[in-house]
């Protein structure tokens, strides 16, 4: 679970201040997904990186799982990324040269988990994801975009993370390659129960989650349940009734 | 982060460039591959120095007349103005002084030599001496007979050949003995050859005819001075009070009462030993300062070539940061490819100061030795290079700001 309380970042360039996220908050349950969408420069991507603990906020409180994140160290919150966050970027999501598993199994090598435990769990996550068992041993740079984006999302699973922050996937797609890439979070949000935020300045992309939060100049403008979402995968909504009881 | 995986990173990563990886590991290369060279061949010059001047005896000590001038050991040995050794003081050395073995009184000369009937004819160094002579300077015998005492005793015209003056009247693998030379139209006797030595520091002791002592000063010279008396000291402590107890014997003998005016020089082999190796030593520092100004360059390499390859991968730094990577996972990756550079590029050193080192043996330039604290010193040398080079770039790479690294472009 996710609660955001009054968050604010503030970057200072000389006398100027930019006020990137200003007094944001908001709750994002387990098993939820959603998109936060807005034009370019409103304050998405820092708001991104305060949720993924790649940042801290100037003030304001960020609790992840009931725990204040907002005031962690640089080691604090790298542990707080492995064990908690699976991103899924734009580009550069996978190392170049190094073979599909290696990259999925990256983040429990950090984790330190055994050898062979990770080299199931990697491979679990990767048919999760939705990738052919015939694509493990090839080399990153070998993928199309939609595959790599699938490696991405199997290593962002790989942990059993809290969230999953997707920033932009289907960005470098096309719209037929980007639709199979949210069909794939939708599918792990409705069978696995994943909590999915979605950063998109396309409102197409966003109307794929089931709540849209929509910020500009750094505030939240509207944030609303999507009645009329665009669901790809037909499918029971089984696990969303168990979090719901 | 387990050390296999750290290592399997760094694998990734510098094969992932293997032309670059080889040309930064070169400098390493050729730097330890030079200290490990130069090193032994300064050790071999070392040794070989040190055996040359070992090969003319052991616990020497040469007496020589002249005068000897100021400190240093700058000795006037011109037979014309220093007729000042006798044999009496030979005789006079070996009973009154303690703690020698032998006593060898010399009289050297250059000579026309011939051999008769073989049309051959040589210059060569002809030394009237006694029989404790093979004693003092380690001399053997390879065929037939040393000059005896009794040869001394009766001035025979008997003469022993060097190998290389054997070889220059006679051929080689002649056995000269039996046959005859002329030495000043006198004719000697060859009775023996003696084994080579090789060329020492001073003279080169296998182009050399001995004769009897008293023969030389009878027929040669015709008077009873001697050019050098050897002294052979039973052990290397008391070469000191031998060497003292010589000179005011000399000196109460020759009538001198003030040492600095002594008619005779001495000079004692562990002294020149010790010169001789205090020289070895600096030139073997001096080539191994050179090889390691070749090393801290071959280092900068290494730290060059790394902070290449942090500012190339910052977005792998951003995207492993951003997965949980921490500080120290980096920066030990990091480190980790620095180290191992240089310790492979300082195995291969190894090889090839080795290989060089045995290149120099086989040519025959110099007996080399290679020591072993040369080589672990070289492993540490290359591993704290790798260390202290790759430190600056890993610690730039473990502070990237994760987010402007994945937004690098």
């Amino acid at each position: 679970m996710i609660e955001v309380k009054n968050i604010t970042k503030i970057y200072k360039t000389g006398d100027t201040e930019l006020r990137a996220v200003d007094d944001v908050s908001f709750r994002i349950e387990d098993g939820e997904f959603v998109a936060i969408m807005g034009p370019s420069g409103s304050g998405k991507s820092t708001l991104m990186h305060i949720l993924g603990a790649l940042d801290t906020p100037t003030s304001g409180k960020y609790f992840l799982d009931n725990k204040d994140v907002s005031e962690f160290s640089d080691d604090e919150l790298a542990d707080i990324r492995k064990t908690k966050i699976g991103f899924v970027f734009q580009s550069f999501n996978l190392l170049p040269r190094t073979t599909v598993l290696r990259n999925v199994v990256l983040p429990l090598v950090y984790s330190g988990i055994p050898k062979k435990e990770r080299e199931e769990k990697a491979k679990e996550a990767l048919i999760a994801a939705g990738l052919d068992e015939g694509h493990f041993l090839h080399l990153s740079n070998q993928l199309s975009g939609g595959q790599i984006q699938r490696v991405a999302i199997a290593r962002a699973l790989v942990n059993n993370p809290t969230i999953i922050l997707a920033d932009e996937p289907t960005g470098n797609l096309d719209t037929k390659t980007g639709e199979i890439v949210l069909a794939t979070f939708q599918k792990l949000n409705k069978e696995q129960c994943r909590t999915i935020i979605l950063i998109t300045h396309e409102k197409e992309v966003a109307e794929h989650a089931e709540r849209i939060i929509f910020i500009r100049d750094g505030k939240i403008v509207s944030d609303d349940k999507k009645h009329n979402r665009r669901i790809i995968d037909q499918e029971s909504l089984a696990c969303k009734e168990l979090f719901k009881k | 982060m387990h050390i296999l995986d750290v290592l399997q990173e760094t694998y990734s990563a510098l094969s992932a460039n293997k032309v670059r990886t080889g040309l930064t590991m070169l400098g390493i290369v050729i730097g330890i591959g030079s200290v490990i060279a130069m090193v032994s061949i300064g050790q071999g010059a070392q040794s070989s120095i040190q055996s040359s001047i070992q090969s003319i005896g052991s616990n020497l000590l040469i007496i020589m007349p002249g005068a000897q001038r100021g400190s240093g050991a700058q000795i006037s040995t011109g037979r014309g103005g220093a007729i000042t050794l006798l044999q009496s003081d030979a005789d006079a050395i070996n009973k009154e002084v303690s703690g020698i073995s032998h006593v060898a009184a010399e009289l050297s000369s250059r000579y026309q030599v011939t051999a008769k009937g073989q049309g051959t004819n040589t210059n060569t160094t002809v030394t009237g001496t006694t029989a404790s002579y093979t004693s003092v300077r380690n001399l053997e015998i390879e065929s037939g007979n040393f000059i005896t005492d009794q040869n001394v005793k009766s001035l025979s015209k008997v003469a022993v050949l060097g190998p290389s003056t054997r070889d220059d009247l006679f051929g080689e693998g002649v056995d000269p003995v039996g046959k005859i030379i002329r030495i000043k139209s006198i004719e000697f006797k060859v009775v023996g050859v003696t084994k080579a030595k090789g060329g020492s520091g001073f003279s080169n002791q296998d182009d050399i005819i001995f004769i009897p002592l008293s023969s030389a000063q009878k027929y040669l010279t015709g008077s009873d001075y001697l050019s050098t008396i050897s002294v052979q000291a039973e052990s290397e402590d008391i070469m000191t009070v031998v060497q003292e107890d010589i000179t005011a014997l000399l000196l109460k003998r020759h009538k001198i009462s003030d040492s600095a005016s002594a008619d005779f020089n001495i000079m004692n082999q562990s002294d020149i030993l010790s010169t001789a190796s205090t020289v070895t030593t600096t030139l073997t520092y001096l080539l191994a300062a050179i090889a390691g100004i070749s090393l801290l360059v071959g280092g900068i390499g290494i730290m060059n070539m790394m902070l290449t390859t942090v500012t190339e991968r910052t977005r792998e730094i951003g995207l492993r940061k951003a997965i949980g990577a921490k500080r120290k996972d980096i920066s030990l990756q990091f480190i980790i490819e620095s180290i191992v550079l240089t310790f492979t590029g300082g195995a291969i050193g190894i090889l090839l100061g080795c290989g060089i080192s045995y290149a120099v043996n086989l040519l025959g330039i110099i007996q080399t030795t290679i020591s072993v604290p040369s080589i672990l010193l070289a492993f540490g040398v290359s591993t704290i290079i790798g260390i202290v080079f790759g430190y600056y770039p890993a610690r730039r790479a473990a502070s990237l700001n994760p987010i402007q690294a994945l937004r690098y472009e």
